[in-house]
């Protein structure tokens, strides 16, 4: 299908310039002024910015074997909605995605049924169960673009050095969930001031910084390409600048909730605040933001963990961790960091979509002439509201429930197609 | 001229939630009920046609009597729901029961559990106030209530006394609501124990002072609480052995010749007998241990009653 865009402010290279966008056969055939082209689709994008798609490291679509959480065909609607075009997906399904008729069937399904690309995470270990290697290269064969326990964490030193000797044999990235089961414990909610008043059982910043510690001087020694999910301390980001002014190859991504959100978001006991890693300090919360901004920090992913109100409507120690994210990620951090000044919205896009497909070497990240037509457009003067009715995202827990926000998502394309479109413009 | 306090259909979460002047007004309503309890027909029609549902999810007996006894002697209708005989056992969810409940027509719930935040739970899906009976290690303001109310009697106004908390802070609720409490009403208060057993930010968090040494704790307390100290925690890695907790932290003549001469002595029970506290203190003419379990219907029926909106 060919679509012309008209009226748009492109972002490319960093700049925001008017411009129109011919699309043809799922690749941007012309960017330029007066086009005058004749196509099928014409989007006026008056008002409206035109971005790179974004791409998202982090996410949990439960599909096998969680699907009243989420599936392959909501979550990547839900991904469309927030702007990304691909995604890439957890191993933490049920049966675990540590074999290549996994990986295979999550393709298949995305290929069919996604609107979205979907980049599939294979295990690092079987089962995810911290004892014997995945059958990694077979999977990486399939097509996986890395390796991950997310949600656990290889607790045996000598096995994960293992495990990196080998996925670095055949150049497969590891992506770490940092967490020392002793040390967390049957942790809630950060060790601080708050969870001191509350009288939950903490889930302290060591537990995250000394497997950081752990696996850096690990990945330091088997030659590994290291990505680290979720970072969350002021203690962890002081590691990985001195892995990464050692010229070592680690990488981190955070989230948006450890962005704009403090321990003191707990007090109301909302179980939408809770989350691995908790949320932390003000003090951490700051330095996650310095972070991002200077580039210590590589990228912005969601880790879209959806949960069923029946499983978050629970006591607080009974209810799951996890938030989702995919749909309210752009907008929140729009809001709380680009329009009160305190990051630009150059970074925040690129944090979006060029720094993620460097940190996995995917393609996409730019709008460029020739490549493939993966985009989104957003109106930053409009607001959505997420409503449970609004999120497609088949959970609705995420503290932003009911809020209004800015930056709202009115088309996505991906491959050329349409993606999502906003009802307006139906 | 302070406004009178409204009681009428709140819930008791915690202290945080109310004024030194609503605290002093329940502690006033609570006297007034202690001398019905001395009375030799201990019960008053006030809350007849009312339904309080005790829901334990956490075991305690003491404490769900302390409850239902207060509840018979307004006279309104108890149930008791016990998790370990019910069908949370069955895998029911606290949503779910707390519905079933509401169906039956409960007017007021008093709730035990291990989980912080339980009590906001179960008034967001009732409706209903809620009394919160302990929750994990969060709050237990019943137990707070009882205590100041202890002191109050025995020594007036709290402002400006000591009070020294020793023992496991890190899992007592009652030191949390009693410091909310106690310092509300003017009290200095300082916790001491063992290092493991202390949560970190207490100073910044409560505005409380932090002893890990004894002697030093004691000194010149006007009351002195000791808490239980449960031998998981051994198991737990927290300390070595019974015997050197207690070489380091225990209340006896010897180390309470640091207190004040008539310190009052507390503890919210069970007591473990020579671990935290020996008998020659528990039994002493200072010790009001016995006496903290009296006030505790008296205080309970005070709330049940401002709650409840109970005619005098």
């Amino acid at each position: 299908m060919k679509i012309y865009i008209k009226n748009a402010n492109i972002y490319q290279n960093g700049k925001l310039k008017k411009s129109e966008i011919l699309i043809d056969r799922k690749k941007i055939v012309k960017i330029g002024t007066k086009l005058n082209a004749s196509a099928e689709k014409i989007i006026d994008a008056q008002g409206a910015c035109v971005f790179p798609g974004f791409i998202d490291l982090h996410v949990h679509l439960r599909d096998p074997g969680h699907t009243y959480k989420e599936d392959i065909v909501t979550g990547t609607k839900a991904a469309a909605h927030g702007g990304f075009t691909a995604v890439c997906c957890m191993p933490n399904t049920e049966p675990v995605t540590d074999n290549i008729a996994s990986v295979e069937y999550i393709q298949l399904r995305a290929k069919e049924h996604g609107s979205a690309k979907v980049y599939v995470i294979g295990a690092i270990t079987k089962g995810s169960n911290g004892e014997e290697i995945s059958e990694m290269a077979t999977m990486k064969n399939g097509g996986i673009v890395a390796v991950s326990d997310d949600g656990k964490c290889v607790q045996n030193a000598r096995l994960m050095l293992a495990c990196m000797k080998y996925a670095s044999n055949f150049d497969i990235p590891l992506i770490i969930h940092a967490e020392d089961y002793a040390l967390a414990g049957k942790g809630q909610i950060h060790s601080g001031k708050i969870c001191t008043q509350l009288g939950f059982s903490g889930l302290p910043a060591l537990a995250e910084e000394v497997i950081i510690a752990r696996d850096i001087m690990l990945a330091e020694s088997s030659g590994a390409r290291l990505h680290i999910a979720h970072i969350s301390t002021a203690k962890s980001l002081e590691l990985v600048s001195q892995a990464k002014h050692k010229g070592l190859p680690v990488t981190c991504e955070v989230t948006p909730h450890h962005l704009v959100l403090n321990e003191e978001a707990v007090l109301g006991f909302d179980t939408n605040t809770k989350m691995k890693p908790p949320l932390r300090s003000e003090k951490d919360r700051l330095a996650c933001v310095e972070a991002l901004k200077s580039g210590l920090i590589d990228c912005i992913a969601t880790d879209h963990a959806p949960h069923a109100d029946f499983e978050k409507e629970k006591e607080f120690d009974h209810a799951p961790f996890g938030i989702i994210g995919l749909e309210t990620a752009f907008p929140v951090l729009y809001k709380q960091l680009v329009l009160s000044g305190q990051l630009s919205l150059e970074r925040l896009v690129e944090a979006f979509s060029s720094a993620p497909a460097k940190v996995l070497g995917l393609p996409g990240g730019s709008l460029d002439e020739g490549k493939a037509a993966d985009l989104t457009i957003i109106d930053l003067n409009k607001e959505t509201l997420f409503s449970p009715e609004n999120i497609l995202s088949k959970s609705k827990n995420t503290p932003w429930l009911n809020h209004s926000l800015p930056g709202r998502v009115m088309w996505t394309i991906c491959n050329g197609n349409i993606s999502y479109q906003d009802f307006q413009n139906e | 001229m302070t406004p009178t306090p409204q009681f009428l259909g709140r819930n008791m979460f915690d202290l945080y939630d109310y004024s030194r002047e609503e605290i002093m007004y329940i502690l006033e309503a609570a006297k007034g009920m202690k001398e019905i309890n001395l009375r030799e027909y201990k019960k008053i029609p006030t809350l007849r046609g009312k339904t309080i549902c005790t829901l334990f999810i956490e075991n305690s007996t003491r404490t769900r009597m302390s409850f239902e006894l207060a509840a018979n002697r307004l006279s309104a209708d108890v149930v008791s729901f016990q998790a370990s005989i019910s069908a949370l056992q069955k895998g029911e969810s606290l949503q779910d029961t707390v519905y079933t409940l509401d169906a039956m027509g409960i007017d007021l719930y008093c709730i035990r559990h291990s989980s912080p935040g339980s009590p906001q739970l179960v008034h967001k899906h009732s409706g209903k106030p809620v009394i919160n009976g302990g929750d994990g290690r969060h709050a237990h303001p019943t137990q707070a209530l009882l205590d100041i109310f202890s002191i109050w009697e025995k020594l007036g106004d709290l402002k400006g006394l000591k009070i020294t908390i020793v023992g496991d802070i890190l899992n007592s609720r009652v030191v949390r609501s009693n410091l909310i409490g106690m310092q509300k009403l003017g009290a200095k208060v300082t916790v001491c124990g063992p290092k493991t057993l202390m949560p970190g930010n207490m100073e910044s968090v409560y505005g409380c002072k932090v002893e890990y040494d004894l002697a030093r704790a004691l000194k010149d307390a006007d009351v002195v609480m000791g808490l239980r100290m449960q031998l998981e925690r051994m198991t737990e890695g927290l300390f070595p052995s019974l015997e050197e907790y207690s070489k380091h932290y225990v209340l006896s003549k010897d180390t309470l010749k640091y207190a004040k001469r008539h310190a009052l002595i507390m503890h919210p029970g069970p007591m473990n007998r020579g671990v935290e506290i020996l008998p020659e203190i528990a039994d002493s003419s200072q010790s009001v241990i016995v006496e903290q379990v009296a006030n505790g219907v008296a205080v309970r029926m005070a709330l049940m009653f401002l709650i409840l909106g109970g005619k005098a």
